[in-house]
């Protein structure tokens, strides 16, 4: 399925003297090392150092120069470290390939920052991509997401002024599966309640009569079935759950067949037959508020929503209301608008409903292989290779 | 049946805490003709020799020496779920009663529980909710971080139907599955899922990101996991347990947690149940503990409560019984 459609990106990329080959090792390690990924960065950076590189010697090497800070491009940053800024070590992964330049370095010094910078690392969403930003920075050439949603870009805009964007997929594939299902679970065996009554101080006995639902052999509703939806029925196939599944087209048989699920044409099938449904879409103008008042009064009542996507996917107001009659039996998200919520949301007090806060790649591995993914990216495009991710406007 | 009375059968009460749920009853009372404690505390005189089964729901009633000598015509005890350690099998054997379970029922949905809190241990769920929550929250930090499941190494103790299970989804996630277990499966079943044999605790205890426990407890697996084996677990190994209480040393694991021995346990079964209020484990932040119900769903239960019953109407009629227990 995967495999064979990204193997075609593994055409031999033409070198250009002195920069590493980065985007073709990452590709190609994604595709092939799925089973080894906990080593695949430690095998990239193996690549990396193995370079014949040797200073004051003009050779052209197929592998990356030893370059100066200053002849590293310029990439944008929001900050590091704090609450909201790049992560400390992933801030170190960057500067083995760029200049970084933070928000606040580029203010105290426009004149000179803005010429350098040529690509921004965009982080939780932040630095926030305006008009303005755009207009000071002649050299930009790319804005590299960390994440796979770019909701929050205006990608028109920055179309406009000839800027790419790039997301990474593939890192945030595996995670945010696992985030949809450890939701559909605890949701099902109420875990957040029972972690309370275990530890509440007026507890007395365990009551026998407390139950929850089953996963296994239930069935499962995919709305949105990309990379990371395919993973999700990947993981419900083993629980034995029913697997259906809407989505703008429908996948091959073979792919189908491989997870056991159906294809509903109509999204009404697969909210009528579903005990737990799952929203796997991007945030675009077609899937805001995807679920209103009128999907979920077709969902059972029994039956649990999961979000993983957006929290604007869900008409929230609906979704409360829904709630509170027992139209449906409970929902988990790990996304809301905003986020987080209001603290005196209703979201945040009835009792069927589990929130995290948007933590479907809060993982070290995944901020880690997200950022390896977006530096891959960046680089692919200021170096005239394919890229692996971009993302176009519509 | 015309004009036979229906078989009397002990259960302990209907309903509350702990009783038989009520939505049972009525199907129970097409097939047996109920006696609580109560009603025979009562009537003993009446009442002891027309028993020949006790329904025993959660443990209870309780069966002593006691209660045995006082039900001559006592033929059969189902208990419900799959673990008999709160039997005493010898006892029952000796007065002639056979005694059933409830075995293979419970594997899913506990296998279920099993990786739910792998899940949410590994990924700070139950925090991650309360940061959600509280009214102390401004913003969702970019540096809060839990770990990878997908994988990672998930190290099985007990490969019986429900560790078997449990590997079946785990393999779903790409985990690296070991197990350990008294004899080792077949190769078409390892291969199944991708399992490795560990002969040696040990082995399967170094390489573990996660250790599940899904052994029976008996007087050899009592305290299978102590201070030396939660030392042989690797600083950023998560214990999960979703058997019994007791195979745990329980003291070792809270030092072994409040000392960073161990990252984290998620566990579904303590003892006792429920802990003692000011029990340590109970504060430690790198503790879930769920209260035993690995087998809570509807579904299941209304299942044991019919397997329960053909048990007891095998016992009754000196048929052979469906999940008999063996002492």
């Amino acid at each position: 399925m995967f495999v064979s459609k990204a193997f075609n990106l593994l055409k031999p990329i033409p070198l250009m003297s002195g920069q590493s080959n980065l985007a073709y090792k990452f590709i190609h390690q994604l595709v092939a090392s799925h089973g080894r990924r906990c080593h695949r960065s430690v095998i990239y950076k193996q690549r990396y150092r193995t370079c014949p590189c040797s200073a004051g010697r003009q050779t052209i090497s197929a592998q990356t120069k030893v370059m100066a800070k200053e002849e590293l491009p310029g990439v944008l940053i929001l900050d590091i470290g704090g609450t909201q800024g790049v992560l400390e070590n992933l801030a170190a992964l960057l500067k083995k390939h760029f200049h970084l330049i933070t928000m606040k370095e580029f203010l105290e010094n426009k004149e000179e920052m803005s010429k350098k910078i040529q690509s921004v690392f965009v982080f939780e969403c932040r630095p926030t991509i305006d008009r303005e930003l755009l207009e000071s920075l002649p050299n930009l050439k790319v804005i590299g997401n960390s994440g796979v949603g770019v909701d929050h870009l205006d990608l028109k805009m920055i179309s406009s002024f000839g800027v790419k964007v790039t997301n990474t997929p593939h890192a945030v594939a595996d995670p945010t599966a696992d985030i949809g299902m450890a939701l559909m679970l605890a949701s099902a065996r109420r875990l957040v309640e029972g972690c309370q009554i275990a530890v509440s101080p007026d507890t007395k006995h365990f009551a026998v009569d407390w139950l929850g639902v089953e996963v296994t052999r239930a069935t499962l509703g995919i709305i949105g079935m990309g990379s990371i939806g395919y993973k999700v029925a990947q993981r419900a196939r083993a629980f034995n759950m029913r697997i259906l599944y809407h989505n703008r087209n429908r996948r091959r048989k073979e792919e189908e067949e491989a997870v056991g699920a159906h294809y509903c044409e109509k999204m009404e099938d697969l909210l009528q037959q579903s005990d737990f449904v799952m929203l796997i879409v991007n945030l675009t103008p077609e899937t805001h508020r995807l679920i209103g008042k009128k999907e979920l009064s077709l969902m059972k009542p029994t039956a649990t929503l999961i979000n993983i996507s957006r929290g604007a996917v869900i008409d929230q107001d609906a979704l409360v209301e829904a709630l509170q009659s027992k139209v449906i039996r409970a929902a988990a998200l790990d996304v809301t608008y905003p986020e987080p919520l209001p603290r005196d949301h209703p979201l945040l007090k009835l009792n069927n409903v589990i929130i995290t806060p948007h933590i479907g790649t809060a993982t070290v591995q995944a901020i880690h292989m997200m950022a390896e993914e977006a530096i891959a990216n960046i680089l692919a495009v200021l170096n005239g290779q394919p890229i692996p991710s971009e993302v176009f406007p519509k | 049946m015309e004009g036979q009375e229906l078989p009397y059968v002990l259960i302990d009460c209907i309903g509350g805490v702990h009783g038989v749920y009520e939505d049972h009853v009525g199907f129970l009372q097409k097939h047996f003709h109920l006696i609580t404690m109560k009603e025979y505390l009562e009537n003993k005189t009446l009442l002891s020799k027309k028993i020949r089964a006790i329904y025993m729901w959660y443990q209870k009633p309780v069966v002593n020496k006691e209660l045995l000598q006082s039900l001559p015509n006592l033929r059969i005890v189902a208990s419900s779920g799959v673990g008999i350690d709160h039997l005493d099998l010898n006892l029952l054997s000796s007065f002639g009663v056979k005694v059933s379970n409830t075995p293979f029922i419970v594997s899913t949905d506990t296998a279920d529980l099993g990786m739910a809190l792998m899940l949410a241990s590994s990924r700070r769920l139950v925090e991650g909710y309360e940061m959600a929550v509280s009214p102390d929250t401004e913003y969702f930090p970019a540096d809060w971080l839990g770990a990878e499941v997908s994988g990672a190494t998930l190290g099985i103790v007990g490969m019986g139907t429900i560790g078997y299970k449990v590997a079946e989804r785990a393999k779903a996630f790409e985990m690296k599955i070991l197990y350990h277990n008294r004899s080792q499966r077949k190769k078409e079943e390892e291969s199944a899922v991708g399992a490795v044999y560990c002969k040696k605790i040990d082995d399967l205890l170094q390489q573990s990101d996660f250790v599940l426990l899904a052994v029976n407890l008996t007087p050899q697996t009592h305290k299978l996991i102590g201070k030396r084996e939660l030392e042989l677990m690797k600083p950023t190994a998560t214990l999960i347990n979703i058997s019994r209480g007791l195979l745990v040393d329980q003291d070792a694991l809270v030092e072994a947690l409040q000392n960073k021995v161990i990252k984290a346990a998620a566990l579904d079964v303590t003892y006792p149940e429920p802990l003692p209020r000011d029990h340590p484990l109970l504060k430690l932040k790198n503790v879930i503990i769920t209260p035993h119900i690995g087998s809570a769903t509807k579904k299941t239960r209304r299942i044991m409560m019919e397997e329960m019953t053909e048990s007891i109407q095998a016992g009754i009629a000196g048929l052979p019984i469906p999940h008999e227990v063996l002492p």
